[in-house]
């Protein structure tokens, strides 16, 4: 399902002369439906493997592969064909967009791959996260917690093959940061989405049955600025 | 949904922001509209007011250009007069035989054709004699051949058309020689209708009343021409009052012949003591209209001007050049809006970086960033462009009355100039290279530090 091989990410500074290896990850893997929880310290890289992972950025050298399409072959637009209709995506500040309501958000998920807007998909994906009432309300209009389930409906809209969750349970209360790993956890599992969750989170990691420590298979040794 | 919806929802979010952007851009279309209605306007109101009916204006030696303004605009002073024998070399001999017959003079006018009648046969000579006013308008002494033969309209087919009354006649039964017909500004502006009498004043419109009265018998309907600013008396009349007879020598008046048309104890002016302003000529054929001039003006004695010559090298001399620069600082009032939109748009970009950011990592293109950018300038051009052409119009058909009552052209709420169809289009096409800044902007924002920031 996902499978990195030999993945190198190098950044050069801005009046640094020698390029920074972030990520050296010779191998890593994880079949569909598979749950894993990445943890590490801060600045490691984890989120740059997100984008990595998402196409949002291209490594230096090495492949990422999905579903069996080689990511790092595609053009950018070939990029971004693949992360609408193969990635989900949910954020730690969840990055709802303010000037759209609750299902509007969850459609957008699927205006930028197909074209074709499933309205039913979005309202079962805004029921499964408990929000049918909440429907036309604009984020600002949402409790942290609701917002948070929102943008968990909207990564799953365009039916991902892989959702990245880069620690969405942060910025919520204890209560709601159950309900919301539950969300992410269960419905992945419904639709044997493989799911990459970063957390700092012991209570969160200690639910999954696959824990990746980022340094065990990070091969660099710098550690740059926090969320590199 | 759409990339449409998408940037309408985002007009509609920075509700305040955009509506402000509209409205600059509204104002700026509407002025322009405004002015090119105007300029419209004013071209449409100088064609008509240039098509009286006749291709060419006979004056005294002088300019040409006051001579159509004071005989076709009734706008500036008449300088001099001509001779009415003058007047009456534009006549075939039968016609000069009878009036001499009816008013006196030289026995021998009657002898001959006039020297240019072959040039008006088929057409019209109409003596004009200016000078005096009611109120502020022009009183123009002259023939019923006025109301018979000139015609207006876009197509100088249209006669006179009476609102109220009819036309006035040379010798009146009921009123003898003071008979007057009314343009429809002046009947409305001075308060009279048929049945009433004025008397004219002297040579400005604060001078001394003359003792003559004149007898309204016509009221014409709106031309949209200057006649509606002219009230007209009967040429004879007008001779008849105080000053307006030429002084004649002893051996004038004892050679010529006696006048035969008389009413109550008035006697007309005989043609010796007659001058006119101006004739209004309308050749027997346009090719005389070529020659006729040359012929006029190589005897030294008057003046021959075409006023559609006339009035076209002043639109293309004063008035286009005064229109044209206007248009174009309205124009650069759209630029600036447009410059406007640049900004507000631009200015958002720093609030939307992590908008565009998220879209992106939903997997939008960089070009589907940019076109929602670029649909957001053109809602604003779209909506600003049909509002401040809406708003204009609104103005322009508050003002229809206004409008119609002053230059007698009618203007409905739709009435358009051709240039309007352009102004949307190009109002577009600002908008769009003004959102092509922030649009360029999006298309090159980095995902990866709005979303970590």
């Amino acid at each position: 399902m996902l499978q990195i091989q030999n993945l190198i990410k190098t950044f050069t500074q801005p009046g640094g002369n020698e390029p920074l290896t972030i990520l050296d990850i010779p191998e890593f893997s994880m079949v569909a439906g598979e749950q894993a929880a990445l943890i590490g310290q801060s600045g490691g890289g984890k989120t740059t493997l997100l984008h990595l992972i998402a196409g949002l950025l291209l490594p230096t050298s090495g492949t990422i592969r999905i579903d069996n399409i080689e990511l790092t072959k595609l053009s950018e637009q070939g990029r971004d064909r693949f992360r609408a209709s193969k990635i989900g995506y949910v954020f730690q500040t969840f990055n709802l967009l303010p000037a759209f309501t609750a299902i509007e958000n969850v459609r957008l998920g699927m205006t930028f791959g197909h074209g074709r807007i499933d309205s039913n998909r979005a309202n079962e994906l805004l029921d499964r996260v408990g929000l049918t009432d909440r429907a036309h309300y604009r984020p600002n209009q949402l409790s942290v917690g609701q917002q948070q389930r929102v943008a968990i409906a909207r990564s799953l809209a365009g039916k991902p093959r892989v959702l990245l969750a880069d620690e969405p349970t942060a910025n919520v209360d204890p209560a709601s940061a159950e309900s919301v790993l539950e969300l992410i956890r269960t419905t992945c599992k419904d639709e044997d989405i493989a799911l990459v969750l970063v957390t700092h989170s012991m209570d969160v990691t200690n639910k999954f049955d696959r824990v990746v420590q980022l340094e065990s298979i990070n091969r660099a040794l710098h550690s740059l600025t926090p969320d590199s | 949904m759409s990339l449409f919806q998408i940037a309408w929802r985002n007009f509609c979010y920075r509700s305040l922001s955009s509506a402000l952007t509209t409205l600059s851009l509204a104002l700026g279309v509407g002025l322009v509209v405004l002015v090119l209605s105007i300029y419209g306007l004013i071209t449409e109101a100088f064609v008509r007011n240039a098509s009286v009916g006749c291709n060419l204006v006979v004056g005294p030696p002088g300019s040409d250009l006051q001579l159509v303004l004071n005989s076709v605009y009734y706008l500036s002073q008449p300088v001099e007069n001509l001779d009415y024998e003058y007047y009456m070399e534009f006549l075939d001999q039968p016609t000069r035989a009878d009036l001499l017959a009816r008013y006196g003079g030289d026995p021998t006018l009657g002898d001959r054709a006039g020297r240019f009648s072959s040039a008006i046969a088929g057409g019209f000579a109409i003596p004009l004699a200016l000078g005096d006013y009611l109120g502020e308008f022009r009183l123009v002494g002259t023939t019923p051949q006025f109301f018979e033969e000139l015609k207006h309209g876009p197509d100088v087919d249209q006669p006179f058309t009476f609102r109220e009354g009819r036309a006035l006649q040379t010798l009146s039964p009921e009123h003898g020689f003071h008979e007057a017909v009314l343009g429809s500004r002046v009947a409305k502006a001075q308060g009279l209708s048929v049945g009433d009498t004025f008397s004219p004043v002297h040579g400005d419109p604060d001078g001394v009343g003359h003792d003559e009265e004149f007898m309204v018998v016509g009221i014409l309907d709106p031309t949209g021409t200057p006649n509606d600013r002219a009230a007209f008396v009967n040429l004879e009349g007008f001779y008849l009052m105080d000053k307006h007879a030429q002084p004649i020598s002893e051996q004038e008046q004892a050679t010529m012949l006696a006048a035969t048309a008389t009413y109550e104890g008035d006697q007309p002016l005989p043609i010796p003591a007659r001058e006119v302003t101006s004739i209004l000529i309308r050749t027997g054929s346009m090719l005389f209209g070529a020659t006729l001039p040359n012929a006029i003006n190589e005897s030294k004695q008057a003046r021959a001007a075409a006023p559609i010559g006339e009035i076209n090298k002043l639109m293309a001399n004063i008035v286009g050049p005064l229109l044209t620069a206007l248009l174009g600082i309205t124009l650069i009032t759209c630029v600036v809006a447009a410059v406007g939109v640049l900004v507000a748009i631009y200015n958002s970009m720093n609030d939307r970086r992590r908008d565009i950011a998220v879209m992106r990592a939903l997997g939008a293109r960089r070009d589907t960033v940019t076109m929602i950018i670029l649909s957001e300038s053109l809602i604003i051009a779209v909506v600003g462009g049909v509002c401040g052409w809406l708003v204009a119009h609104l103005a322009i058909w508050g003002a229809s009355g206004y409008i119609e009552d002053n230059t007698g052209i009618s203007v409905h709420m739709f009435t358009m100039s051709t240039y309007e169809l352009y102004i949307l289009p190009l109002v577009i096409a600002l908008a769009l290279l003004a959102g092509f800044l922030p649009a360029s902007s999006a298309y090159r924002t980095d995902v990866g530090s709005n979303l970590a920031a």
